[in-house]
């Protein structure tokens, strides 16, 4: 996928400006932030699976290597084959091989954010394979021909009057609006789809490097029929999905569902293991689980290596006040929100990201959701400073900061341009209170008045009643 | 609290920039609060910034340099004491991360932290005042800047004191916990955001049917005043400082004179 990061500002004043997208990102993220709040709450021992989920994350980066070899094994020992990838073109290109190979001609498709990230719809389609995503939120984005604007609900941006017309539009007959009408509306075309392909993509929530097998949680069970129903399975996940056994599974889950979507469950956990045995009343001939790197193992190490913890929940982007304002499109790339403003430049350079990790309060409410305790807004700061470091900032930024950093190294400067300012904006608001515009503060004054100070500094007034203060 | 100067510690108040520009009635109000709950109050003159727009802005060094420059200023006090939780969490939580590497400076960053407090959970937590003898007229709602309640875990504490004012009511607004969209040099970078997320929080103000907005950070503050101001809502802001010292019978922050 084309990164648009560059027009974030733009994307965002668009998005702002829309009322549709308004709408429904208000719907979902009090629906998320709500249930979340509930489901944690219930669990009296929830903070101290988020402590031992960020403990056993960091024990598995250490081990990473040795854990994504074992897995390696297992699945061959479960007669499925793993495949590495360095990057998202030699993904794309190893799944190429294997629709080839089997003379694929329908692929279907459970929800995987690496497939997007590996751009493999494009690929796939432009090789001429019909590709249907099967996951409910990403039909309806594939419907609209736009990317996903959030990692568990792809279509978050989507108001349901505008999922009717695009579903009006795909399968004709009468425009139907009630979420039951659409869900069946879409259940029945999908389902003859899942028959008929020849090759099954899921994502992999976990890799278990035990067993050899692969996971996935869904609401729907796109995933099963997706992975089941194909002649061929094709698991698409990064690296850092492993984990060393069934039980971190079991650890994982328990504040996947809670931090993801508010269930203490999500409706279908589903574990593949390998291909269809003799027996096996169902399965897919061949298994495959391409592994991608695309830049995570260069983040072990540095001072990005918590990111890798990341679960994909999106709690952080549904208690992100930034996304709840623009959505997950403004973003530019596959990942939104605060965990998409740490990888998108990690992964798709500084240069062109350098919004992403500015556009934040550093309000630190990501953080406090994130069940495995990824600490963002220093993530995000350290972005930043790598970005000061590099010369990336505009040098109008770059020279208030050091106009700023050489008044308040200097205390009598300080306390004398001060003076001046609070003198200075008094003056001109008069007993107002308050200014409506200022210059060279159109920054401030575009959305909101600037309160006029009282016109004399703390310092000179505290200095002018306690003449001995040094 | 008796006046025994043999126990009163000795308290440098921080006054933070926007404190020191816009409203210094809150550094006052802060020195009769802290002087009130038994402390002597100074204040350093050679003080500037404390360093976190550098800090936020990717500008370690100057950060670095800031803070060498505040750790030198107030290391002679008992306490730091300033009314914001924004820079008191800089100064507590960040010096010692940015001087980390430091062994000259990393134990002095740290000394400095375990005595710096913002104001109004010092007045609680470590001074034990429960009440204060102010009176204020009207219903007020609290906004809690993220880096109080987030950084500091200040929440009770502004409430516990608003509580003992007489004539002041208090009526909490919705998602108290989300962000009002200042964020430091955000507001100016991200102005349409920063607006956006503004409008949202004054809705909320509007919503709880309160007359004033309380808080303990000036730029969620100004921010929030300006945004009032703006649109012609007739709610007065003050710091929770001024009503808890008695101080908040002038114009609020943005009112008319």
């Amino acid at each position: 996928m084309q990164v648009d990061s560059p027009n974030f500002k733009a994307k965002a004043d668009a998005a702002l400006a829309d009322p549709h997208l308004r709408e429904a990102l208000g719907k979902t993220r009090i629906m998320f932030v709500n249930k979340r709040a509930e489901l944690a709450a219930a669990l009296p021992e929830f903070e101290r699976l988020r402590d031992e989920a960020r403990d056993r994350k960091n024990h598995i980066l250490a081990h990473l290597d040795h854990y994504l070899e074992r897995f390696d094994e297992a699945v061959t020992r479960a007669g499925g084959q793993v495949h590495w990838c360095a990057d998202a073109a030699e993904a794309r290109q190893v799944i190429l091989d294997i629709c080839q190979r089997v003379g694929a001609k329908s692929i279907t498709k459970g929800k995987s954010m690496v497939s997007e990230e590996i751009g493999l719809n494009d690929a796939l389609e432009a090789e001429g394979y019909r590709v249907l995503e099967t996951d409910l939120g990403e039909y309806i984005i594939q419907l609209a021909h736009e990317p996903p604007s959030h990692i568990i609900a792809p279509a978050a941006h989507k108001t349901r009057e505008q999922v009717a017309d695009l579903f009006h539009a795909a399968h004709g007959g009468e425009r139907k609006t009630s979420v039951a009408e659409l869900v069946t509306e879409a259940r029945l075309v999908l389902r003859d789809e899942y028959f008929k392909a020849d090759v099954g993509i899921t994502g992999g929530n976990f890799l278990v490097a035990e067993t050899g097998s692969t996971v996935i949680v869904t609401n729907e069970g796109n995933g099963d029929l997706t992975q089941i129903l194909a002649r061929v399975h094709i698991v698409t996940s990064g690296i850092e999905r492993i984990v060393p056994t069934l039980e971190d599974v079991s650890l994982f889950l328990r504040i996947l569902a809670r931090s993801a979507t508010g269930q203490e469950t999500e409706t279908y956990t589903t574990f593949s293991t390998g291909p269809r045995r003799p027996g096996d009343p169902d399965g897919p001939e061949e298994f495959h689980v391409v592994l991608v790197d695309n830049g995570r193992s260069g983040m072990l190490g540095g001072p990005f290596q918590d990111m890798l913890r990341c679960i994909r929940c999106g709690a952080c982007m549904n208690h992100c006040p930034v996304y709840g304002a623009v959505g997950g499109h403004a973003y530019g790339w596959v990942y939104p929100g605060p965990m998409g403003a740490v990888l998108t430049p990690l992964f798709a350079g500084l240069d062109v990201t350098t919004d992403l990790p500015n556009a934040c309060t550093l309000n630190g409410r990501c953080q406090s959701v994130c069940p495995v305790r990824i600490p963002l807004p220093e993530l995000l700061r350290e972005l930043r400073h790598q970005q000061h470091q590099r010369n990336l900032r505009p040098p109008a930024e770059r020279r208030a900061l050091a106009a700023w950093r050489f008044v308040a190294e200097r205390p009598r400067l300080y306390q004398f341009t001060n003076r001046l300012a609070a003198r200075a904006i008094k003056g001109l608001a008069g007993d107002t209170g308050r200014l409506h515009s200022l210059p060279f503060a159109e920054g401030w004054t575009a959305f909101r008045d600037l309160p006029a100070p009282e016109g004399r500094t703390f310092l000179e007034l505290w200095q002018a009643r306690h003449p001995g203060a040094r | 609290m008796p006046p025994d100067h043999a126990t009163r510690p000795r308290v440098g108040l921080f006054a933070t920039c926007l404190m020191n520009l816009f409203r210094p009635n809150v550094g006052f109000a802060a020195a009769r609060l802290l002087e009130d709950a038994g402390c002597t109050v100074e204040v350093p003159m050679a003080q500037t910034c404390c360093g976190q727009p550098g800090y936020n802005s990717g500008d370690f060094e100057a950060a670095r340099a800031l803070a060498r420059q505040v750790i030198e200023t107030f290391e002679g006090f008992d306490y730091v004491v300033g009314p914001s939780g924004s820079c008191m969490a800089t100064l507590r939580h960040d010096y010692p991360k940015l001087l980390a590497d430091d062994p000259t400076w990393r134990p002095r960053a740290e000394a400095l932290a375990a005595r710096s407090h913002e104001l109004l959970s010092f007045l609680t937590d470590v001074r034990g005042v429960r009440d204060v003898a102010a009176h204020y007229a009207g219903t007020v709602t609290y906004h809690d800047s993220c880096s109080s309640l987030r950084g500091l875990g200040v929440e009770a504490q502004p409430r516990l004191l608003l509580g003992t004012v007489s004539g002041l009511s208090l009526a909490e607004m919705d998602d108290r916990e989300v962000c009002c969209g200042f964020g430091g040099s955000f507001c100016v970078k991200y102005p349409a955001i920063s607006g956006r997320l503004a409008g949202d929080k004054t809705t909320a103000v509007a919503a709880s049917g309160a007359d004033t907005l309380l808080g303990g950070d000036l730029g969620c503050l100004l921010h929030l005043a300006g945004k009032l101001r703006r649109d012609d809502q007739p709610v007065k802001v003050f710091h929770a400082a001024e009503v808890l010292a008695g101080m908040a019978d002038g114009p609020g922050i943005g009112g008319e004179a």
